[in-house]
């Protein structure tokens, strides 16, 4: 007799359903620290006004390399165009901020356009070491290019954020219109990464030449997404710039490679949830061991070595671990 | 006499200085299943990786009679040609869902022919229905290639190319793969497979061509070949 064409393999594993607990615990934990930040004074306002820039520059970061599987090492050159672009149409040229902060992630965007069409062609660590020549490059260029950027002087006298009559004066109003535009940029992201898109880019994550055989411009949206990630960027740039009032070429070189590494690896490359988590994470550890006074720093990477070796897909990973999605 | 499905003259390729597929020509006619043999090395890889672009090189290649050998992967994939890779390529971290939508890029997000075509491959392989929500990862072998073969289904294939489907898997349940592409294949679909159990590909395929050193030593009907002896020679031909 003929077998049937039509295939059933007996069941080998099983799904579950619950609560969704991993969302409930993460969207408490959010709530706390935003209740926290509006309810204390303006230095912590500050750091976590900081951590949720970060926050933003990592979420775009995240869609590059979490999503769509490719290395970075030089988002901090769109940053530094976001806050430079803002600064200098601002402070210069009399732009409102909300219309410098878009015109500079256009700028942006059309750069990384530009840079990213012949650097995409390379692989891995060649492509790493492209982007961080892109970083250090923009870095020389914002120390050396003192007529436009002011070199190591630094910007000054840049208006907090606002547009119109409307402008964010105290700090906490300051912190609100990040926290509403990070919301914004991680609804975003979230829904990207459930689109066609967003799809194709995480299936070139998985492997570049399956995604290309089932139809997926490959090439094409690799660029679109160090796009995406050039718009975060410039847009938590042109943010750090109306938030402090300041910039200087430090602000936007390697250490905020660094920074934003450890805080993606941290809370979990790959994830929704993971940058926002990594960016609070790394900006108030610090912070909450200054009782340990000498021996802060080394506390603060003991931790941090501890949370990457016993939660190696970051914080958002360890929580999927321990309080699985819920699946229906 | 009619257009091919699928001819390609002279296609070769290499990998650095290696010439993995020397110059090599073969025809798959409408609605035909041609199998490919060939030990180890041999090239079969190679050459269904030069067919689909992925490992380009010079030799044209016709589909339905039109030059497509200067079209990228991803237009050929839109063309209808498509490749189940050798391990098969499946994205492990997502859903079985996401990987058969993905199938569906060509096209272009409609969701009423995706669920169309869903329902398709839902009733090829049941199985894959009462996974939609699992990761690719976490299914056994003979799942992974219903997931590998059915995302190939929902790009609506004209020419479905499969390489080693059966590797990895169970006697029983390679054979029973091998026979869904059979029928697949008895509803009029056009198959290239490349396959190591030569006794299974025999079964299913009209037409075989041998491939030795990365060239084809032998194109017969598939009765020809009695026993395994009968490969060997021409493997070592």
């Amino acid at each position: 007799m003929k077998s049937s064409p039509i295939m059933t393999l007996p069941i080998t594993t099983s799904t579950s359903a619950g609560l969704p607990w991993r969302q409930i615990l993460l969207a408490a934990l959010g709530a706390l620290v935003v209740v926290f930040a509006f309810s204390a004074n303006g230095y912590v306002v500050t750091v976590i006004g900081f951590a949720a820039i970060y926050a933003l520059f990592c979420t775009g970061l995240n869609f590059f390399m979490g999503f769509t599987g490719q290395a970075s090492f030089g988002q901090n050159a769109f940053a530094a165009l976001g806050g430079y672009g803002s600064a200098i149409l601002t402070a210069d040229y009399g732009f409102e901020p909300a219309v410098a902060l878009v015109l500079t992630m256009a700028f942006s965007g059309v750069v990384a356009l530009i840079v990213g069409y012949p650097t995409l062609r390379l692989r891995g660590h060649y492509l790493a070491m492209a982007t961080f020549a892109l970083g250090l490059i923009t870095y020389e260029i914002s120390i050396n290019w003192t007529d436009l950027t002011q070199g190591y002087m630094g910007y000054s006298g840049i208006p907090p954020l606002g547009i119109g009559p409307y402008y964010a004066d105290t700090p906490k109003q300051q912190l609100a219109v990040i926290l509403i535009l990070l919301a914004l940029g991680v609804m975003a992201a979230a829904g990207l990464k459930n689109s066609r898109f967003g799809r194709a880019c995480r299936a070139i994550a998985g492997s570049e030449l399956a995604a290309g055989a089932l139809g997926i411009p490959v090439a094409r949206y690799k660029l679109v997404s160090f796009v995406i990630a050039a718009l975060y960027a410039s847009a938590a740039g042109s943010l750090f710039a109306h938030f402090v009032g300041f910039i200087s070429p430090e602000v936007f070189g390697t250490a905020m490679v660094v920074q934003s590494f450890t805080m993606l690896y941290l809370g979990g490359i790959g994830t929704i949830a993971g940058p926002l988590i990594g960016a609070v994470v790394v900006s108030l550890l610090p912070e909450l061991m200054r009782g340990l006074k000498d021996y802060q720093t080394i506390g603060y990477l003991v931790i941090l070595l501890g949370i990457l070796i016993y939660a190696p897909k970051g914080i958002a990973g360890l929580l999927d671990r321990l309080l699985p999605k819920r699946e229906g | 006499m009619t257009t091919p499905l699928l001819e390609i003259r002279e296609l070769s390729a290499r990998y650095g200085h290696v010439e993995a597929l020397k110059p090599t020509s073969l025809t798959v006619a409408e609605g035909e299943l041609v199998t490919i043999l060939g030990p180890n090395g041999a090239g079969k890889s190679t050459l269904l990786r030069a067919v689909t672009r992925l490992t380009p090189g010079p030799g044209a290649i016709l589909f339905k009679g039109r030059d497509v050998s200067a079209l990228p992967t991803h237009k050929l994939s839109e063309l209808g040609i498509i490749l189940v890779q050798e391990g098969r390529g499946l994205f492990g971290e997502m859903s079985v869902r996401e990987n058969l939508i993905l199938g569906a890029y060509n096209t272009g997000g409609n969701a009423a022919e995706i669920a169309a075509r869903l329902e398709k491959v839902f009733t090829l392989f049941p199985r894959l229905k009462e996974r939609l929500d699992q990761k690719a990862a976490l299914m056994s072998g003979g799942e992974q290639q219903m997931l590998a073969i059915g995302r190939a289904m929902m790009a609506d294939p004209k020419l479905l190319m499969l390489d080693e489907p059966s590797l990895g898997l169970a006697p029983r349940v390679a054979a029973e793969i091998l026979e869904t592409l059979g029928e697949l294949n008895r509803q009029g679909l056009g198959i290239l497979l490349v396959e190591q159990k030569a006794p299974l590909a025999l079964r299913l395929a009209r037409r075989v061509y041998v491939l030795s050193l990365g060239r084809i030593v032998a194109e017969l009907p598939s009765h020809e070949i009695k026993s395994h002896h009968d490969l060997t020679h021409y493997y070592l031909h």
